[in-house]
């Protein structure tokens, strides 16, 4: 049976990187006593796959792994059983099954949602509200991305599914699919630029508040959690 | 929004590499933070990068130990890598403990431990990242205790004027003698000295201000004695007599990154009855105290259970001479088979049951046989009591090639008291009958794996202390590189040359670990020197300058060859002399003599020399001898 796992990362543990965080729900999953399926062969490995990787630094709310299980005790005991073996920062929100059909973690990413803060001692974009709005009211919002080998010129609109600025804050849900991912960074260097400052990633906290997978009923398109497609059990 | 406690800010973590070394808050960490039982805070230090600090057993087995009592607690600290040092240096930001990330400079306690000689410009560094005076003589009462404990303080002395305290021996049984005595010294108003010298009088216990040394006009000892009537002359090792039944960490802690030893470790027995002269730790260790095997399966199981490791891993000097080691083998494989946990096996020696245990465990095709005849001839093998003879590894290997394996390791060291041309030729000479021995045992369709490989490593000896080789003078920096030299060239003569890859440590390393390693009090200056020139992690090889020894040695009118290649008498008194490490100075003279008559020694198991371990009254000393059982 195939599970997926959302939790959420807060505090020091931001800075463990992804790869690190795989590695610690191997160990975590073995302490739980979960009965997790391995692959076979002369250093089996557990059967487990990640969705979107979290950079280090960002906190999230919307975390989400899948594992394949050999036998269980029902989603409820694997929730407690995981939290309690999890670290401070580090807490299993949710626990469902998997149908057949839904696709594994990576590839079903369609979109995030992030929340901006400005860290104490940083002064937040000057005008936030208005400047968000011009920002939006363009027919292309162009950027130039980096890549490894050379510059890409892209244009960021198609992928901005939402903007808002509240209170020094910022929310936006963007693509995160492996084709057009926006990295929040690259948005907030756009807008920075937009308000001629330049943009210091020190100055901001950045939470990833919920990954999404995209659910197609013909035309329609609708945006949901990714573990809305499966079931407690 | 912050709602976490780091020593550092969010800017300095995201600018360092890796910033998990620095956060603490690891599974299984203890934060005893607002316990108001504490009365004790302690520092464990170990001086080099978290990776290599945080696989070290005997730290773990400490700061379990340490934390499981309620007046204490015991936090971890590693050397801050060279960019997070920058950075504390220009920020001034003090040195933290990882788990309650207060300033150590606030603790009671600072303990470093001493692996090996090469991490002792990392001392300094962690102590004056901490705020602390580097000499013990300069801190004042509200500082912290400096305490030093591990291999390296069987010879203390060029380390000696930083330390206000070292422990001499095992560490499990006399911490709380020690913390208590400090406790009821705390609670009337801390006087440095009057606590040091009541702690001198504790077992085990060496405050080396209060040791004064004169030396002669040729620079070495003239005498070594306590300043106050009532010290000790002499200060014996601390020895665990029960290995059973002590402290061991069930809960061990689980980093967040990849670390050397990412495993569950289980130390199956103390010391070794071996005996190689060369060899530091089978001396110091004795007498071999195993562990009984139903507590180590017990141990094994509740370890991985509360750590998540997918691996365990085995440890002692020479695990195959464990006597159950089939047994507790062939359980771990049985149980680790169920969990899917990997068998880190020790280096074994070859026979029918490792042979079979390591084709269990390992994917033959990828895994290498290792023998580490450490000589390259019988005679020099005699000389250095290493009972390993051509025959057996030949056997071993002929075994080990018909059972699929065509990989081999071979561990040899250079320099080695009355070696001649013909030993070093040895070791090439050694390794293409191993070759040859493929060529002969496999048949031509079946050698698959693209045949035989043969990797030759040789390293440079160094005397050590409390070693029959103690008196031995130690090769010059050229000797070393010719003789690398000339097995190289020996081993490109070989018939299977092609199929023997050989290798070489550095010798300059070498003889810097040579000077300190018998070094004296007067090295104090000298390591200060190479330090204030900007020498760190000089056990990582890139970051190790030899010219910055010489240059600071020059300037304190010392000399290298003093202390490393300069013949030493047996009438001579060395600096650790007044250690008693279990072994008695006549033992090691008698071994000394025996090795210069090319003659072997038995081990413990079969004949007891009278090192002068038995003492003790356990392990090896009180079993019958295999020669006694014989008659
Ligand atoms: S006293 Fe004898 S048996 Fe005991 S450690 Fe020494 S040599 Fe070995």
């Amino acid at each position: 049976m195939r599970v997926r796992i959302k939790f959420s990362k807060h505090g020091v543990v931001k800075f463990i990187g992804h790869l690190d965080i795989m590695r610690y729900f191997q160990k975590a999953i073995r302490r739980s006593g979960i009965d997790i399926a391995y692959s076979s062969g002369f250093s089996p490995h557990q059967i487990m796959s990640f969705a979107a990787p979290l950079g280090v630094g960002y906190c999230s709310n919307g975390e989400y792994m899948d594992i394949e299980v050999n036998s269980h005790q029902g989603s409820d005991q694997m929730l407690t059983a995981l939290n309690e073996v999890m670290v401070e920062g580090i807490e299993v929100l949710s626990v469902v099954a998997l149908p057949d059909h839904a696709g594994n973690a990576m590839a079903s990413v369609a979109a995030a949602g992030y929340t901006i803060e400005w860290k104490e001692g940083y002064e937040p974009l000057a005008d936030l509200e208005k400047t968000v709005e011009a920002f939006l009211n363009r027919d292309t919002i162009p950027v130039v991305k980096q890549t490894k080998k050379s510059e890409l010129s892209l244009d960021l609109k198609p992928g901005i599914y939402e903007l808002t600025a509240k209170e020094n804050c910022l929310y936006f849900l963007v693509d995160a699919s492996s084709s057009g991912n926006i990295k929040p960074t690259l948005l907030l260097e756009a807008l920075y630029r937009f308000a001629g400052q330049e943009f210091d990633p020190l100055a901001v906290q950045i939470t990833r508040e919920e990954t999404y997978t995209a659910l197609i009923d013909g035309e329609r398109r609708t945006l949901v959690p990714l573990d809305a497609v499966g079931e407690k059990f | 929004m912050k709602e976490y406690k780091l020593a550092l800010s969010d800017e300095v973590l995201m600018q360092v590499e890796k910033p998990a070394r620095y956060i603490g808050n690891e599974v299984n960490s203890v934060n005893k933070a607002g316990d108001e039982r504490v009365a004790i805070r302690f520092a464990m230090c170990f001086p080099d990068v978290y990776e290599i600090g945080m696989s070290h057993l005997g730290i773990q087995i400490l700061y379990d130990m340490l934390n499981g009592w309620e007046d204490v607690w015991c936090e971890r600290v590693y050397s801050p890598w060279l960019d997070l040092d920058r950075i504390m240096r220009k920020e001034h930001i003090p040195l933290f403990g990882l788990e309650s990330q207060d300033p150590i400079k606030d603790f009671d306690f600072l303990g470093i431990t001493l692996q090996y000689e090469m991490c002792y410009t990392n001392i300094l560094q962690l102590l004056e990242l901490a705020g602390l005076p580097l000499y013990a003589t300069e801190r004042t009462a509200e500082q912290p205790i400096v305490i030093g404990g591990g291999p390296c303080s069987y010879n203390p002395e060029p380390i000696a004027d930083f330390f206000d305290l070292f422990y001499i021996g095992e560490g499990e049984t006399r911490y709380r003698e020690l913390l208590d005595l400090y406790k009821a010294h705390k609670e009337k108003g801390l006087d440095r000295d009057a606590f040091l010298r009541e702690a001198a009088s504790i077992p085990g216990m060496y405050v080396p201000k209060f040791y004064r040394t004169e030396y002669k006009d040729d620079g070495t000892i003239a005498s070594f004695s306590p300043v106050y009537e009532e010290l000790p002359k002499t200060i014996s090792k601390e020895m665990v007599k029960d290995v059973s039944n002590t402290y061991y960490p069930m809960k061990p802690v689980v980093p967040f990154i990849k670390v050397t030893q990412d495993r569950v470790v289980l130390e199956i027995q103390r010391g070794c009855i071996r005996g190689c002269r060369f060899c530091q730790a089978g001396q110091l260790y004795r007498p071999v105290r195993e562990r009984d095997v139903e507590v180590m399966k017990r141990y094994a199981m509740e370890m991985l259970k509360n750590t998540g490791h997918e691996e365990i891993s085995l440890s002692s000097l020479s695990s195959s001479d464990y006597t159950d080691l089939k047994e507790l083998v062939y359980f771990l494989i049985e149980e680790c088979k169920k969990r899917s946990i990997n068998i880190s096996l020790p280096s074994l020696r070859i026979d029918a049951f490792s042979l079979d245990v390591m084709s269990k465990v390992q994917d033959i095709k990828k895994s290498s046989l290792t023998f580490a005849p450490e000589a390259g001839s019988q005679r020099l093998r005699d000389v250095i009591n290493k009972g390993l003879s051509e025959e057996t590894i030949l056997k071993g290997s002929a075994l080990a090639f018909q059972g699929g394996w065509s990989r081999v390791k071979l561990y040899f060291m250079l320099g080695l008291p009355t070696e001649t041309e013909e030993d070093i030729r040895g070791i090439a000479d050694l390794s293409n009958k191993i070759a040859a021995t493929y060529f002969e045992v496999v048949p031509k369709e079946e050698r698959k794996n693209g045949s035989v490989q043969i990797v030759a490593s040789s390293s440079f000896f160094i005397p050590k202390p409390f070693t029959p080789f103690q008196w031995s003078p130690m090769n010059t920096r050229e000797e070393f590189i010719d003789k690398a030299q000339t097995v190289k060239k020996a081993v490109r003569e070989q018939i299977n040359q092609k199929r023997i890859k050989y290798n070489w440590h550095e010798a300059d390393v070498s003889m810097i670990e040579g000077l300190l390693a018998r070094g004296d009090r007067k090295l104090s200056k000298v390591i200060e020197k190479v330090y204030r020139k900007g020498a760190l992690f000089e056990s990582w090889s890139e970051h190790f300058h030899y010219d910055l020894w010489l240059e600071a040695l020059k300037e304190c009118g010392l000399s290298l060859d003093f202390y490393t290649t300069r013949e030493r008498s047996l009438e001579e008194i060395f600096p650790w002399d007044f250690l008693d490490c279990g072994v008695t100075k006549a033992f090691l003279i008698r071994e000394w003599k025996q090795a210069l008559e090319e003659k072997e020694s038995p081990n413990c198991k079969q004949k007891c020399l009278g090192c002068g371990a038995a003492r003790y009254g356990v392990g090896v000393c009180v079993e019958e001898k295999a020669a006694k059982a014989a008659e």
